[in-house]
């Protein structure tokens, strides 16, 4: 798989370009994801809200939900759930389809046409992605903040201004910073691996069902384990500069 | 043309071809026959230069072709037309741009154009274009399907040799006679050197003078028809058997026909 990622990232900047492919990507992985990642913000927002605000309560510090809000889902929640629900949706999708086509030999045909699939299939997936999924976050950071400013105000009664200024507070560049940097790391990860998955799948359509499956544990698995390498490491590294 | 050197090949421990020598001609029609699993379809894939062989070489136009580079191995692919098994068509792409598709990657003709050469490509594989050219392949019969290939790998490469792997397999009788008949219109119209993998032997005797018999990766018969026909070395006895009385039947139709 490592040498497939490499080959991937070699044929992200050689010719021929495939634009209308990229394109056609953007749009099936941006809007096609969209109504699930609003979906998961608004729940995971106000779910995340409602069990601090009463924790936060029983410390008078309710004030505080909004810093919380930020801390948890721009540089947490909002990258982790956004890329597991691409994950789930987009890379299933992307290994499905691969599969498919090398169980039908359709990988072969295009090679013997003078194609490279990778340049053709996998690039403009992996650039797609690339764009969409820290878009994608910050859609879903943005609902999820909203979701939980209905709980600080109807079920908390924060006040407005309160969990707004907390909110900017914490609003700040290296939140912001580790909130982008995740969902770009993701979006490679979701890639590889699905196109990967893609590619390697074989024993027919019983083999593209293993590959499928394979592909959304593995980028799961992966996303959450990248995760926390990245809090640890940048965190560490940061703290006390953009922190 | 295609020259094979004691070629072995493996799929990671299998042992699929044994060190296999044989050569095919401009001009030159082999089907290459043999069981299930024998290594057929893995000959076709080493011409195209899909797989490299382990040992010897595979010299196309006087070349190896597992030492060229891939830039190296896209010119020798435009000059050989493949025909995969089940047609092996774009399923998201239309007919017409099945057809065209290489002209639609490689060249700035103008669609319009492009869809002219494939409504005429179309029409030489003996399908009434206005009828499918917009249809999904999987809108097509099988037998449809096929032609639609064969057009595609002739738009696409203006072809000096073409493969075709079980080109007839899971079609009804009509349509089988109908790819075995475009087959052999391209062979004698356009002097393109054929290789057939099959293992469907009345396919096979229609099809061709050369004969290559391949058992457990191991060539065990290369000759004409009246060789086959004589032949008692045990595989190929073992292999033809089932086929005995169609072998007879067919053999003796193109005997008296010829």
């Amino acid at each position: 798989m490592f040498l497939f990622s490499l080959r991937m990232l070699a044929a992200m900047f050689s010719r021929p370009f495939y634009l209308m492919e990229t394109k056609e990507q953007l749009y099936l992985i941006g809007v096609g994801s969209l109504y699930l990642v609003v979906l998961t913000g608004i729940f995971a927002g106000q779910g995340f809200a409602l069990a601090f605000s009463v924790e936060l309560a029983f410390f008078g510090a309710k004030d505080y939900l909004g810093r919380i809000m930020v801390i948890a889902i721009v540089r947490e929640l909002g990258p982790v759930l956004t890329s597991l629900m691409i994950a789930a949706r987009v890379a299933a999708g992307i290994t499905a389809e691969l599969g498919a086509m090398k169980s039908s030999n359709q990988l072969d045909a295009m090679v013997a046409f003078g194609i490279d699939p990778i340049k053709k299939l996998a690039v403009p997936r992996l650039l797609s992605l690339i764009v969409m999924v820290p878009a994608l976050t910050i859609i879903c950071d943005v609902i999820a903040i909203l979701g939980a400013y209905l709980i600080a105000i109807f079920i908390a009664h924060v006040s407005s201004t309160v969990y707004w200024s907390a909110v900017r507070e914490k609003l700040i560049f290296g939140n912001i910073f580790i909130g982008l940097l995740k969902p770009i790391v993701f979006s490679f990860v979701i890639a590889f691996i699905s196109c990967y998955k893609g590619f390697t799948s074989a024993g027919g359509t019983k083999g593209v069902g293993r590959a499928t499956t394979d592909s959304v544990v593995l980028t799961s698995i992966t996303i959450l384990m990248v995760n926390f390498f990245i809090t640890r490491v940048v965190f560490a590294s940061l703290k006390g500069y953009i922190l | 043309m295609i020259e094979f050197k004691n070629v072995s090949f493996a799929y990671d421990e299998k042992l699929v071809l044994k060190e296999i020598s044989f050569k095919v001609n401009a001009s030159e029609s082999l089907v290459i026959m043999g069981p299930s699993g024998s290594g057929k379809s893995t000959i076709l894939r080493l011409i195209l230069g899909l797989e490299c062989s382990q040992k010897g070489d595979i010299i196309i136009e006087g070349r190896n072709i597992c030492q060229m580079k891939e830039k190296q191995k896209r010119e020798i692919r435009k000059k050989i037309g493949m025909v995969f098994q089940d047609g092996a068509l774009f399923d998201s792409l239309s007919i017409w741009e099945n057809v065209g598709y290489y002209l639609l990657e490689h060249t700035n003709m103008p669609v319009e154009e492009i869809g002219q050469k494939a409504i005429k490509m179309l029409g030489f594989v003996g399908l009434n274009a206005q009828e499918v050219m917009d249809e999904l392949p999987e809108q097509l019969s099988g037998g449809m399907q096929r032609r639609v290939a064969i057009g595609r790998a002739l738009l696409s490469t203006n072809p000096k040799v073409m493969l075709y792997d079980e080109p007839t397999t899971g079609l009804d009788p009509q349509s089988a006679e109908n790819v075995l008949g475009l087959i052999k219109k391209l062979h004698h119209e356009r002097s393109i050197a054929t290789i057939v993998v099959t293992h469907q032997i009345a396919d096979a005797i229609a099809l061709a003078n050369r004969f290559i018999v391949i058992v457990e990766g191991e060539i065990v018969f290369d000759g004409n028809l009246e060789e086959l026909s004589r032949c008692y070395q045990p595989k190929v006895k073992e292999f033809l058997t089932p086929f005995r009385k169609s072998f007879i039947h067919v053999a003796q139709k193109k005997f008296i026909e010829t």
